[in-house]
C-alpha cells in the first residue's frame, strides 16, 4: 500500500467538475485509473486536465473546487493497491 | 457622446480610452477586484470596481456593467472584443437603458455574430461556406451523425466564440466524443454559452479576413489581413496585405464581405473571416466578428484610418467619414502578439509580477499593451502581454523593423513568447509567405 500524491504542474483555478452543471469527475472513495481526469485547472482561459497518475482509490482532495492553486500544489491523494 | 464606459480590460480598454480622449469624450473604466490597479483602470478618467476576479462575476456580468454605466451617468458603452462584445441581448439591454451601444445593432449581432447563424446568412447571400453542421449540435450523438456526412478531421467551434477560444479539432469519433464536453465547458467559461457547432477542417488553407465598416447605409471594406500563423487555433502573427494572395481573389473576397455587411444593414466595424485554399484559389466564409478585432492596428497602419475613432463617431449617429475610394492602403504592416507563456514548456501560461517590462519603440513601431512595469499578470484572463505592430513600405522593410523591435524587448517576471516569435518570422515558410494555418503545428 502506498499513497500517490497528485500535484498541479501549473498555477490557476482548480475545478473538480467538467462544467458547473455536471457532477464531479470523482469523489473520495472512488476508484481511478492512472489516465483518468480528476480535475481541471483554468489558467488564462485555457483548461489543463489533471490526471490521476496512478491506479487506486482517492482518499483525499486537498483543494476545493474554484480554489486558486500554485504550481506544485497538492491536489489529491490516491491509495494505490499494490 | 460625452461620457463612455469601456466594458473591457487590458490593451483594448486602453486603446479605446485613447480614441475617446482624442474625441474629447470622458472615459469610465470597469475593473474586477484583481484588476483594480491595472493599466486600463488607471488610464480612464474614472474607474468602477464591479466584482471578483472571475470574469463571470465581473466582466461577463451584464447587470453589473449596466449598473456601473447607469450610476456613472455615461451615455455610451464600448464592449471592446471578447467578453460581452457579441452578446445581442446585452446590446439590446444597453439600448433599452437609453444608452448608445458602440457596435452593430442587436439583430446584426444575432444574424452574423452567432457563427452558426452567420453561416446560414452567408449561404443565403451566396457566399461559399465549409461543409459542417450548419448550426449548433445539441449532443455528442448528433455530432457523430454530422461527422458521418462530412468526414474527419472536424473542427468544434463555440457558437458565441471568437479569438480561437473553445475551438477543438477531432481526428476521429473517439476524439469527437471526448472533446465535445471540453469545448462546451471552455465556451461556457469564456463566453457564457456552451453552444458549439462543427465544420470539416479544410487543410492547407490560409486564414484571410476582410475588415468592413458600415453606417447602416454605406458599406465599405478596408482590405484584408492574413492571420494564418496560429497556435492551437489562436492567432499569433497577422499581416496586411496577405502575401501571395492573387489580386483577383482579393477583390472577390472584399466584395463578398461588403455584400454580407450590406445584407444585414451593418453598423460599425466588423470582420469577415475566410479560409483561402491556394491550390484551388477557393475561399470559404467561416465567420463574421461583429466587433473590433485584436489585429485592427495593422489595417490602421496601412490605411491611416483610426478604426476605433470611427466606431465611436458612427455609433454616435454620424455618417462614415470616408468612402470606398478614400481607402488607400500603403505599404505593409505586421502585428505580433506577445503572450505571457513559456515556449519551452508547451506554451504554459505564465502569470507573474513584471519586474522589467521594456517594450520596443522607435521608427514605425506601435505598441498596444495593458501592462506597465510593476504590474502583475494574473491567472484570470488571457495571456496577451502586448501587441507589437511594425510598418514598412515593403514587407521586407516591415519585417526587418519587427525583427529589430523584438530584439529590443526585455521582460522579466513572466515567461514570454518573444524568442519563439523571432524564430517564426525568421523561418523560410514565413519569409516566403507560403505558410498556412497549420504552419506552426508542423
Amino acid at each position: 500500500m502506498a499513497i500517490h500524491e497528485v500535484q498541479s504542474p501549473i498555477p490557476g483555478i482548480f475545478y473538480r467538475r467538467p462544467s458547473p452543471d455536471q457532477p464531479e469527475f470523482f469523489n473520495i472513495g472512488d476508484t481511478v485509473s492512472a489516465g483518468d481526469t480528476i480535475g481541471l485547472v483554468e489558467v488564462m482561459k485555457q483548461f489543463a486536465e489533471i490526471k490521476a497518475g496512478a491506479d487506486g482509490v482517492i482518499t483525499a482532495f486537498h483543494v476545493d473546487s474554484e480554489a486558486i492553486i500554485g504550481p506544485g500544489d497538492l491536489i489529491a491523494s490516491i491509495q494505490t493497491g499494490a | 457622446m460625452k461620457k463612455l464606459l469601456i466594458a473591457n480590460r487590458g490593451e483594448i480598454a486602453v486603446r479605446i480610452i485613447r480614441a475617446a480622449r482624442e474625441l474629447g469624450i470622458e472615459t469610465v473604466a470597469v475593473a474586477s477586484e484583481a484588476d483594480a490597479q491595472a493599466l486600463h483602470a488607471r488610464s480612464a478618467d474614472s474607474c468602477i470596481v464591479i466584482g471578483p476576479a472571475a470574469a463571470g462575476k465581473s466582466y461577463l456580468n451584464e447587470q453589473l456593467i449596466l449598473d456601473a454605466a447607469l450610476s456613472a451617468g455615461v451615455d455610451a458603452i464600448h464592449p471592446g472584443y471578447g467578453f460581452l462584445s457579441e452578446r445581442a441581448a446585452f446590446a439590446q439591454a444597453v439600448i433599452d437603458s437609453g444608452l448608445t451601444w458602440v457596435g452593430p445593432n442587436p439583430s446584426a449581432i444575432t444574424q452574423m455574430g452567432d457563427k452558426a447563424q452567420a453561416i446560414k446568412t452567408a449561404l443565403a447571400a451566396g457566399v461559399p461556406t465549409i461543409p459542417g453542421s450548419n448550426g449548433p449540435v445539441a449532443s455528442v450523438d448528433e455530432a457523430v451523425e454530422v461527422a458521418s456526412r462530412t468526414g474527419y478531421p472536424l473542427v468544434i467551434k463555440a457558437s458565441a466564440g471568437g479569438g480561437g477560444k473553445g475551438i477543438r479539432v477531432a481526428a476521429d469519433e473517439s476524439e469527437l466524443r471526448s472533446l465535445i464536453p471540453i469545448a462546451q465547458a471552455e465556451s461556457l467559461a469564456a463566453f457564457g454559452s456552451d453552444e458549439v457547432y462543427l465544420e470539416r477542417m479544410v487543410t492547407g488553407a490560409k486564414h484571410i479576413e476582410v475588415q468592413v465598416f458600415g453606417d447602416g447605409e454605406t458599406f465599405v471594406h478596408l482590405g484584408e489581413r492574413e492571420c494564418s500563423v496560429q497556435r492551437r487555433r489562436q492567432k499569433l502573427i497577422e499581416e496586411t496585405p496577405a502575401p501571395l494572395l492573387p489580386s483577383a481573389v482579393r477583390a472577390e473576397m472584399c466584395s463578398a464581405a461588403v455584400a454580407l455587411a450590406a445584407a444585414v444593414g451593418y453598423h460599425g466595424a466588423g470582420t469577415v473571416e475566410f479560409l483561402y485554399e491556394p491550390k484551388t484559389s477557393g475561399y470559404y466564409f467561416i465567420e463574421m466578428n461583429t466587433r473590433i478585432q485584436v489585429e485592427h492596428p495593422i489595417t490602421e497602419a496601412v490605411t491611416g484610418i483610426d478604426l476605433v475613432v470611427e466606431q465611436l463617431r458612427v455609433s454616435a449617429g454620424e455618417k462614415l467619414s470616408f468612402t470606398q475610394e478614400d481607402v488607400l492602403a500603403r505599404g505593409h504592416a505586421i502585428e505580433i502578439r506577445l503572450n505571457a507563456e513559456d515556449p519551452s514548456f508547451q506554451f504554459m501560461p505564465s502569470p507573474g509580477y513584471l519586474e522589467k517590462f521594456n517594450l520596443p519603440s522607435g521608427p514605425f513601431i506601435r505598441i498596444d499593451s495593458g501592462f506597465t512595469v510593476g504590474d502583475t499578470v494574473t491567472p484570470y484572463y488571457d495571456s496577451l502581454l502586448a501587441k507589437v505592430i511594425s510598418w514598412g513600405r515593403t514587407r521586407e522593410e516591415s519585417l526587418s523593423r519587427m525583427r529589430r523591435a523584438l530584439h529590443e524587448m526585455e521582460v522579466v517576471g513572466v515567461k514570454t513568447t518573444s524568442s519563439f516569435l523571432l524564430e517564426v518570422i525568421d523561418s523560410p515558410g514565413f519569409i516566403d509567405g507560403s505558410y498556412d494555418t497549420l504552419f506552426l503545428e508542423s
